[in-house]
């Protein structure tokens, strides 16, 4: 009898307090209907107020980058905010210099949308899209490197450069977890319009490359959004260099064919630094466009060979390599892409040689 | 004296300083070790935990005399006082976000953190084992979140003061700020003898 009383009286208390919660949320969280003017009266979109801004676009089909999921830990999804917009918050101060706070920049995913707001939207977002797609093809490339090649299913056509890169959605798949967004670049080359590939280096404990290496299997659907990014080939001069490591083939990869299939005549030499003969992947189809093209040099270098690769390549660090082929800046641009650390080495060993940092590009994970 | 009838003058003044929740009874330690890093951070903090510990208490009360023990659930008033605190705190950052947007900007991030500090459910347990009054509950509410932001705004204070020192290195973090509060501590045992509530 106790038992019962407990039980109810409790579910009571609840159910009152949550009804309360509810009628709040009802009227305190209606902003009714707002309107959000994008980029001076280029377009406007109507929405219902209460939701952030992050989300209030991607309803209508604006993709801001945001690799986190709107949780204010990446930072990507900074816009310019004219006007609507409420104090700065706390959770954003860590993400903004002095000067991005002084030109209106904020976290599209902390600002909620409660009057009408004006913001400035960069044009290569509106190309943004959500994206189904089913798993074509899953590839081994190194005992810790997958390529996976997804269709594209609706829409089916994307448009992008060479370089940028894709959001994939994950579905949890452990108890108590919840989907995240991750960014990898997309190594397959732009007029392979009804397909992207991604190349995925697995991370112990990485939420989302452990769903890619493990659960996901050909055939599964998943949600894609791109193309994002501006790491892509700019001006033109008549020499390229690419220096890449691990996964950061992928967008360097899709440039150097993206190239050779517009007819590009210029000068490409492409490092790629590895560990073991283990570690290469792709080497075949680098060495055979070096056949091919006369004008595409093919360099990898191991820092590690070991005794049965029976390595006659280049060895030592991917910098000594670098520094050891490159003579100055003449002419030349440079595209990285890589980790951190081997970036930053690598940035360098090019500064050194004379490269400023406008011809320095890079892609940093 | 007797400990029913103190006046809630007494109540609101020893709540500061001789029975500081912080410091004397050491409730509400998590967020009180962990965001003090930062003055200005701290404060933030602390005017929030103050004002939800007003609003809770006060309706806490309310709740446990007209329904709680006319019901006789009083062995049900941690799990009511709980969810009580929790669904009070929702409400409110609802109200702040929009009616008091810029008070909200300041205080918004804190009011999740403070669902589940100690303090707030400590204050509405103390105000039933003490059988206070409203006028003392109030008095007491008042006091205990004024004690609560005053601990903490010196702790940050003090930390960002010795922020820039040598420390021993297993000492760093919350080692050095255990001790500061301790040392703070003996400090406000100083105050009692003044008046005393519990």
């Amino acid at each position: 009898m106790t038992i019962l009383f407990t039980i109810l009286s409790i579910s009571a208390i609840s159910t009152v307090l949550s009804v309360f919660i509810v009628i709040a949320e009802r009227f305190l969280n209606d902003y009714g209907e707002c309107s959000i003017d994008i980029n001076d009266g280029t377009r406007t979109i109507k929405v219902k107020g209460g939701d952030t801004l992050l989300s209030s676009l991607a309803a209508n089909s604006i993709f801001i980058p945001s690799a986190c999921g709107g949780k204010a830990t990446c930072g990507l999804c900074k816009l310019v905010v004219t006007g609507g917009a409420d104090e700065l918050l706390p959770t954003e101060e860590p993400y903004l210099s002095d000067d991005e706070r002084r030109s209106g920049i904020r976290l599209s995913c902390q600002i909620k949308v409660k009057r009408n707001i004006s913001i400035v939207v960069p044009e290569e977002f509106f190309s943004i899209k959500e994206y189904k797609a089913k798993v074509e093809r899953i590839t081994d490339m190194t005992y810790d490197i997958k390529e996976f090649r997804f269709k594209l299913t609706d829409p089916r056509e994307i448009d992008f450069k060479a370089g940028q890169y894709m959001q994939i959605k994950t579905k949890p798949y452990d108890k108590g977890q919840e989907s995240v967004s991750r960014a990898y670049s997309i190594s397959s080359v732009p007029s392979d319009k009804n397909a992207v590939e991604l190349i995925v280096r697995r991370v112990p404990g990485g939420i989302c490359t452990t769903y890619m290496h493990e659960y996901l299997k050909t055939g599964d659907e998943v949600i894609l959004s791109g193309p994002y990014g501006e790491f892509y080939i700019r001006d033109d001069v008549s020499k390229y260099v690419f220096i890449a490591g691990g996964s950061g083939l992928a967008p360097i990869k899709s440039m150097i064919f993206d190239m050779i299939e517009k007819g590009m005549d210029k000068e490409m030499l492409f490092f790629f630094g590895a560990g073991s003969r283990k570690d290469l992947y792709y080497f075949d189809l680098f060495k055979d466009l070096e056949k091919k093209y006369d004008k595409f040099r093919y360099i990898p270098a191991l820092s590690k060979p070991e005794p049965e690769d029976e390595w006659e390549g280049e060895t030592g660090l991917i910098t000594d390599v670098v520094s050891r082929y490159i003579e100055d800046e003449k002419n030349k641009h440079a595209y990285l892409c890589g980790s951190p650390g081997m970036l930053d080495a690598c940035i360098r060993v090019l500064e050194d040689k004379g490269f400023t940092r406008q011809i320095v590009f890079f892609d940093k994970f | 004296m007797d400990i029913k009838n103190i006046s809630p003058f007494v109540i609101f003044f020893a709540s500061i300083f001789t029975s500081n929740m912080i410091l004397s009874n050491f409730l509400g330690m998590c967020s009180y070790i962990s965001v003090s890093a930062e003055y200005k951070t701290a404060s933030g903090l602390g005017k929030a935990v103050s004002f939800v510990i007003v609003m809770t208490t006060v309706i806490n009360y309310f709740i446990y005399n007209y329904l709680i023990l006319p019901l006789g659930l009083e062995y049900l008033r941690y799990i009511v006082f709980i969810i009580v605190i929790a669904a009070v705190v929702q409400i409110i950052e609802m109200v702040l976000d929009r009616y008091f947007s810029n008070l909200y900007s300041k205080l918004g991030i804190f009011l999740p953190l403070i669902t589940v500090n100690c303090a707030i459910l400590g204050i509405s347990l103390f105000m039933v084992i003490r059988e206070y009054n409203l006028i003392q509950t109030t008095a007491f509410a008042i006091g205990s979140g004024l004690g609560w932001w005053l601990a903490i705004d010196a702790l940050a204070a003090i930390r960002e003061r010795i922020a820039k020192n040598k420390l021993p290195r297993g000492l760093e973090g919350p080692g050095i700020t255990f001790i500061i509060t301790g040392i703070m501590a003996l400090a406000f045992i100083g105050f009692s003898g003044i008046f005393i509530i519990q």
